[in-house]
């Protein structure tokens, strides 16, 4: 436990770089200790999320009821978790729980309560974060072990002199014995998974996985099954292996890399300058795929024209919002299923499914998946699975469509409404509103707030190189709603006369992380500085329970040319040919982790609900999501 | 993927009088010794499209082009041959055969393409925009050779014919004018509403139509049907629909306009949601800008449609046989700096000689040449950049240069030939010199005449064309 109190160091001074913070309240700031030898570890482009105080903590465990113990959280935390080090806070501790969070937890404590109860009649065996936390971290530690070697070995050295009293001696292994459990872990994984997904390897360091492979448990617990408990039986090994998403390629694996490219439709020319830290995402030459691929129209035969429409449109970029992406894949899909026929001698339910699957690969190999997507698919896919061997072609046909029609109804559209009524409430007279790029829904929020007469002003920030914010700000002014329009370098200067901020999401994550568009966790960060409120506005069908700690290892690279070039400015052409330059690499990330302490609420279908509430709502609907 | 296609093979053109004749409709003159619709149906083929609808003009023209394509593709495609009335116009053939036309979209393949262009790139620039036409355009190729020695003004001639005027939106993905070459003579008229909402348009002239379309089913019969007077796709279809692009009168897309009708019928204004979310997210072109209107609040949406472009990189190679000079140029090409699409391995002296043609001693055959099967030659014979045909009998001391020579052609000693064409079963007797000749099937050039950029062809041929 202390471990982390004495890494976290920096001093409050530091803190305020950059920006002046009016007022930061004093009282809850941990006393600074001494300087972490890993402070240089960190990369420049993650986020770290700020640790918790340990009252902030206490409220995550209510939170997050796992019957986990203090007790073996202290212990978990003294591992050395990697470049995630606890000494990395840029900004200000200081959580000051919103009254709301405070009250939300209250209830979500009773919640708790039930939900151990569950787990005591023996139904779950493992549950998401701290069970397997201990392997997270081992993993973690793996992957930048180049980066923190050193460091992760002083911490152990340091957590092994700790008298950590009742603790089993499980996490006190060496190193070596925590990768040689690994490696044959996978091994075992591997041997279980058969022939299924051979080119996929487990991601480390994500803590889905790992944090469903309880040392002690069986090897292939998923985290679906965790969240499909409330379904009583549970589905035999084989089903719940197809719901699991598959684990992304990790594409600085030269082997699984070069069969993958052999089944691919897209061509994949790797970018011959790929950002070193990032080489596990795809990085492919971006200029030559929607040709090439618009080439193969006619010789793609399995593909259905309404899936291959839409991964035409995603190469190109003609759709980029992620409920647009859920919807246009969901709609494709569904022509498809219309236009389908079983071939003889095989059975709807396998044939349609592997179908999917090689339309989804197809997607994935035009754009990576979205996290929504990834959820839509699952959800596809389990209604496929669970449809009755009886019914006949035409009525399954019928009923998939159907569904596929209440998932987007109710997913999407509903949830939209919801989340408008909520989201109104918080907008009142004489608010001044930010909001970055563009969300559908903080865009439906913004215009009924209008309609509903509320006079109030809005700030679009925006960025390069999409600058979707314009779309956005030209919806509003047409709709006459008065409007302020900067870029991202502003934003400090423009937040101090902000009172509320609304942000839309790509995803939310099980510790409260908010995965978004790139740029949301600077603007949440310099929010949170300036006791701005942050209010993401978020489908419940986009959350997910997986961890991610930071935006490195779980991210998406776009077009390296989009940002080497000024639109309209022809004559900024410095960057032309970068890419025969060897000592330059363009870095276009998309999306970034915002972590949950910079968040006040996350309003969603549900109801607004702090950010430590998420995994509760994962947990309860989760199953939801698959069996509507 | 829901496409069908039509080859336009056309008749007997009379542009392209001598060449064609009823034995020979222009769909099956030699390029490079290989009929010149080959080279589309082997593109076709090679996209893996192969069933075919292809639509010729005059009933005897289609009993050739059949009978050619039963013998040369059986078992390789399915080919529809499809006979209309000579005469009649692009559009007025796809009326013909409109009842047999019952996929989404249609690709139109004019059959004197002969290019390398996918057309799947064109069909994929047309799904993904959801486009009414899309247009596959190409560079204007490079016209005559500079020793064809066609004389300035005539060339002219034909440049303006070729040249079309093409405006473009800033993406260069949507089509915003169109003039062919009858227009450009006068002023060009630009619609002010497309200017307007567009703001920017590039406009080019060095951009050839191909006659390579992707249309929209549904709307392409609705004009056809709308617009009795309608003859020719490119010069009334096309323009037509660019034009209309914003104030569409198309029922556009008869599913679409079901699909609202089904959501009114369920009173679910909540279906409609998604299409909005869509359209919202999705970049909108400059037509869904429109059609919301200027501040984004038009009380009904004005309906428009799309007309897109596709424009074939420089390193493709894309032409039309559409005339005499442009039959020479092809011709030079494809056995010169578009080889691939000929289909024949070319020797290391750059030329294909059949092993069955004989050579006389002396007898010389350059680079980007080609001599057909059982053809013979006499002694000291020089032959550049031409195309002989099969079973030709040259005697010697001849000279070919920069010339077609189909089958079955006779040539008396001491002949030169420079920059002609001379069709099947010609026969020139000695000492003849043509230069930029065509001369007609079966014609018989007397010795030591001498000709100059005439056609020469039977009499009775061309009276009864």
């Amino acid at each position: 436990m202390d471990q982390r109190r004495t890494s976290r160091l920096i001093d409050p001074k530091v803190r305020h770089v950059g920006f002046f913070t009016p007022a930061a309240p004093p009282d809850s700031l941990p006393p600074p200790v001494s300087v972490s030898p890993s402070g240089n570890s960190l990369s420049p482009v993650m986020i770290p999320p700020p640790r918790h105080a340990s009252d902030n903590l206490s409220s995550r465990a209510v939170g997050v009821p796992v019957p986990a113990s203090t007790q073996r959280r202290s212990s978990t935390d003294n591992l050395p978790v990697g470049s995630y080090n606890p000494s990395e806070s840029l900004l200000g501790t200081s959580p000051v729980l919103s009254p709301s969070s405070n009250l939300v937890n209250g209830e979500f404590s009773e919640d708790s309560a039930n939900w151990i109860r569950r787990s005591n009649s023996g139904k779950l065996a493992s549950s998401f974060p701290s069970g397997g936390f201990d392997l997270t971290a081992a993993s973690e530690a793996k992957k930048v072990q180049g980066v923190s070697e050193k460091v992760g070995g002083t911490v152990v050295g340091v957590a092994n002199d700790l008298p950590s009293s009742s603790k089993p001696l499980k996490e006190k292994t060496t190193k070596a014995n925590r990768r040689a459990l690994q490696e044959s872990q996978r091994a075992a994984k591997a041997a279980a998974k058969g022939g299924a997904a051979p080119a996929h390897e487990q991601q480390v360091g994500k803590a889905v996985k790992a944090a469903s492979h309880k040392k002690d448990g069986p090897l292939v617990t998923s985290s679906v099954a965790a969240s499909e408990k409330k379904g009583g039986d549970r589905p035999p090994e084989k089903d719940r292996k197809k719901d699991v998403p598959l684990p992304r390629m990790q594409f600085d694996d030269k082997g699984r890399v070069e069969k993958a490219k052999r089944r691919a439709v897209v061509k994949q020319t790797e970018a011959r300058n790929r950002v070193e830290l990032f080489r596990h995402l795809p990085q492919y030459e971006h200029g030559t795929q929607l040709p090439d691929l618009e080439t193969k129209f006619f010789q793609l035969d399995p593909m259905h024209p309404a899936v291959y429409k839409v991964g035409l449109q995603y190469l190109a970029g003609d759709i980029l919002e992620s409920n647009a992406r859920c919807i246009a894949m969901l709609q494709a899909f569904q022509e498809a299923i219309k236009d389908y026929s079983t071939p003889p001698e095989k059975t709807l339910t396998r044939d349609l499914a592997a179908k999917i699957n090689s339309f989804v690969s197809f997607l994935i190999e035009c754009r990576p998946l979205s996290i929504s997507m990834g959820n839509a698919i699952r959800f596809l896919k389990a209604h496929i699975a669970k449809l009755p061997v009886t019914l006949a072609e035409s009525e399954a046909k019928a009923s998939l469509c159907s569904d596929i029609d209440r998932f987007i109804n109710e997913k999407i559209v509903v949830a939209d409404k919801v989340i408008v009524r909520h989201a109104v409430t918080k907008i009142r007279d004489g608010d001044v509103l930010l909001t970055y790029g563009s969300s559908s829904v903080v865009e439906m929020i913004l215009l009924h707030a209008h309609e509903l007469g509320k006079n109030f002003r809005v700030v679009v920030v925006d960025s390069r190189p999409n600058l979707e914010g314009q779309a956005l700000l030209r919806s509003l002014v047409g709709k006459g709603l008065s409007c302020t329009y900067t870029h991202i370098n502003a934003v400090s200067y423009i937040m101090p006369e902000v009172t509320r901020v609304f942000l839309g999401a790509a995803s939310v994550l099980s510790n409260g992380t908010v995965y978004s568009r790139v740029g949301t966790a600077c603007v949440a960060m310099v929010a949170h500085a300036f006791h701005v409120p942050v209010l993401i506005c978020c489908e419940a069908y986009k959350f997910h329970e997986r961890v991610q700690l930071d935006s490195i290892c779980s991210n998406e690279l776009g077009d390296p040319d989009a940002i080497s070039k000024v639109s309209g400015r022809v004559d900024i052409n410095y960057l032309d040919n970068w890419a025969n330059k060897e000592n330059l690499q363009l870095l276009n990330l998309l999306y970034d982790a915002t972590p949950s302490d910079y968040i006040s609420m996350i309003i969603t279908d549900y109801g607004m609900v702090p950010p430590t509430s998420v995994p509760v709502i994962v947990r309860e609907y989760g199953s939801e999501h698959l069996l509507i | 993927m829901d496409f069908q296609v039509v080859v336009l093979a056309g008749g007997t053109s009379k542009k392209l009088v001598p060449l064609v004749s009823k034995e020979v409709p222009k769909a099956l003159l030699p390029v490079a010794n290989r009929p010149v619709l080959s080279y589309v149906l082997e593109l076709l083929e090679q996209s893996n499209l192969k069933d075919l609808i292809v639509v010729v003009e005059g009933e005897d023209a289609a009993l050739r082009v059949g009978g050619w394509i039963s013998g040369a593709y059986v078992d390789r495609l399915h080919v529809e041959v499809a006979a209309v009335p000579e005469g009649v116009g692009t559009a007025d053939a796809l009326r013909a055969i409109a009842r047999h036309l019952t996929a989404n979209d249609i690709l139109v393949v004019s059959g004197d393409l002969v290019c390398d262009v996918p057309p799947g790139a064109v069909a994929a620039a047309h799904r993904r925009h959801d486009a009414v036409v899309t247009s596959m355009l190409c560079s204007t190729p490079v016209s005559g050779s500079s020793d064809s020695g066609s004389s300035g003004g005539k060339d002219k001639a034909k440049k303006s014919g070729r040249c079309n005027i093409i405006g473009l939106d800033p993406t260069k993905q949507f089509l915003l004018h169109i003039a062919t070459a009858a227009e450009v003579e006068k002023d060009i008229r630009l619609q002010k509403s497309i200017l307007r909402a567009v703001g920017q348009m590039e406009i080019r002239a060095d951009l050839m139509d191909a006659h390579l379309y992707a249309f929209n089913r549904s709307a392409l019969q609705a004009v056809l049907d709308q617009k009795e007077t309608f003859q020719s796709l490119k010069q009334d279809v096309l323009p037509y629909l660019v034009r209309s692009q914003l104030r569409s009168e198309l029922l556009l897309n008869g599913a679409q306009a079901e699909e609202n009708g089904n959501e009114k019928v369920a009173s679910q204004n909540n279906k409609v949601m998604p299409s909005q979310l869509l359209a919202n997210a999705s970049t909108p072109s400059f037509h869904e800008l429109y059609a919301l209107g200027a501040d984004g609040s038009a009380p009904v949406p004005r309906k428009t449609h799309k007309c897109c472009a596709y424009i074939a990189s420089k390193s493709k190679y894309c032409a039309r046989l559409n005339s005499i000079q442009a039959f020479n140029d092809i011709n030079r090409d494809v056995t010169g700096e578009a080889s691939h699409l000929s289909g024949y391995s070319f020797s290391a002296q750059n030329n294909i000689i059949h092993p069955s043609a004989v050579l006389g001693s002396k007898t010389t055959v350059g680079p980007q040449c080609m001599l057909g099967e059982g053809s013979q030659m006499g002694d000291k014979c020089s032959v550049k950049r031409s195309v002989i045909g099969r079973h030709c009998r040259i005697g010697s001391n001849v000279k070919v240069v920069n010339s077609v020579v189909m089958n079955h052609v006779t040539i008396g000693d001491g002949c030169s030939i420079q920059g002609s064409v001379i069709c099947s079963n010609v026969q020139l007797q000695e000492r003849v010199v043509l230069k930029d000749c065509q001369v007609g099937a079966g014609y018989v050039v007397t010795a030591c005449s001498e000709c100059r950029g005439e056609s020469l062809a039977r009499k009775e041929k061309i009276q009864s064309q």
